[in-house]
């Protein structure tokens, strides 16, 4: 197969995921978003004949937009522009996994240092406040009484993007230390790991330590459906352990559990899943794309026209 | 406008790295063979993250700040 890798940047997934595809005798585009064009007919990438492009844009506009091209050129593309347009933003990301009855954070949005604080005020201490665009927990903020509430808001005011005059706010959900990440592909987990820290943030660009995650059938369920809520295609889903002590042991916490999902993620990273677990991860996102890949063709995908 | 290095690229005799200029310091530094274009690497000499810009020759430059729409 002729496989295209949208990037800007090769992190180890994206080594990871070349040598996969190599290994296996495909062709790899490689194209770099940074050095192309994109007109509304044509693009100066080289499209042409790729039976499947998967975006692994670090930069989550350029994604985006690049994905969203690609498409109207007819070019298959993992994941599709509208999953990504969920996934991207935190806002629409909770709207789906609500309108799906998925169990997620409380949370609400608003537009000004008042109404967020009146937000904040209702959720009680201490609760969170997120950009509605971004990851790794940048900028993410536990708010533990109004004072603080107050000089984050008027810190966040003055960061210039308007995107950060939309107060993401969130209940404060008290996780046993620990949340776990699941690589999904069109639902179906791959791989599953937590992510411990001492600090409230578990994220494993924080430095979180990962370990390998047994899903029960009730993750597994939430997964398949949080993928499905967000159209689909190769996801990070992330959940936390509720009605769990936040001060128990992680390695005696087992068997059947409830969870919320807080996010799910479109540029998915995988090298710590890859570390964690035994499961061969590009391999099996591999196995994937190539059946992906087969699926679009079978479905009618126009040729490319670019 | 980033820094830049380059050198022709050099695979030692016995083990899989290339040379290269690191592009702040000036020093020539070993890298891995089987870097790709587009990888980040450290410097070994500074620290400094370095995104290979091509292989033939190897021209390594400062890698671009981190930005807000970042991530996963």
């Amino acid at each position: 197969m002729r496989i295209g890798i949208l990037y800007s940047r090769i992190r180890k997934d994206e080594k990871l995921l070349l040598g996969e595809l190599r290994d296996r005798g495909h062709e790899v585009e490689k194209i770099d978003v940074r050095k192309e064009r994109f007109g509304l007919e044509s693009t100066t990438a080289d499209v042409d004949d790729l039976d499947i492009v998967v975006d692994r844009c670090l930069s989550t506009s350029r994604s985006l937009y690049a994905t969203k091209f690609l498409d109207s050129y007819g070019v298959p593309v993992i994941n599709s522009p509208e999953t990504g347009d969920v996934c991207a933003d935190k806002a629409k990301n909770s709207l789906a996994l609500a309108a799906a009855d998925i169990p997620t954070p409380a949370t609400e949005v608003a537009f000004t240092k008042d109404a967020a604080l009146e937000a904040i005020e209702s959720f009680g201490y201490p609760c969170v406040l997120k950009p509605v665009t971004g990851s790794w927990g940048r900028l993410m903020a536990k708010i533990d009484s109004r004072n603080a509430a107050e000089a984050i808001l008027e810190h966040k005011e003055t960061l210039g993007h308007y995107e950060h005059k939309v107060f993401y706010v969130q209940e404060f959900v008290d996780k046993p230390g620990r949340d776990v990440r699941v690589l999904a592909v069109d639902g179906e987990p791959i791989a599953a790991m937590t992510r411990s820290s001492d600090h409230w943030l578990t994220n494993a660009a924080k430095g979180g330590e990962t370990k390998s995650f047994d899903l029960d059938e009730r993750a597994t369920e939430l997964v398949e459906r949080a993928s499905e809520a967000v159209g689909g295609g190769m996801l990070g889903v992330d959940l936390m352990e509720v009605g769990v002590e936040a001060d128990a042991d992680p390695a005696e916490i087992g068997g059947p559990g409830e969870y919320t999902v807080h996010e799910v993620n479109h540029t998915v990273e995988f090298k710590a899943l890859d570390s964690a677990t035994e499961v061969d991860v590009p391999a099996r996102v591999v196995d994937w794309l190539e059946a992906k890949a087969v699926e679009l063709a079978d479905g009618g995908v126009s040729e490319v026209d670019a | 406008m980033p820094i830049r290095g380059r050198v022709s690229a050099t695979m030692t005799s016995d083990t899989d790295t290339l040379t290269a200029e690191d592009p702040i310091t000036g020093e020539e530094i070993e890298i891995p063979a089987d870097v790709e274009v587009g990888e980040i690497i450290d410097s070994p000499v500074t620290g400094t993250e370095l995104e290979v810009i091509s292989l033939d020759p190897v021209v390594l430059e400062e890698a671009p700040e981190l930005e807000e729409d970042w991530g996963e």
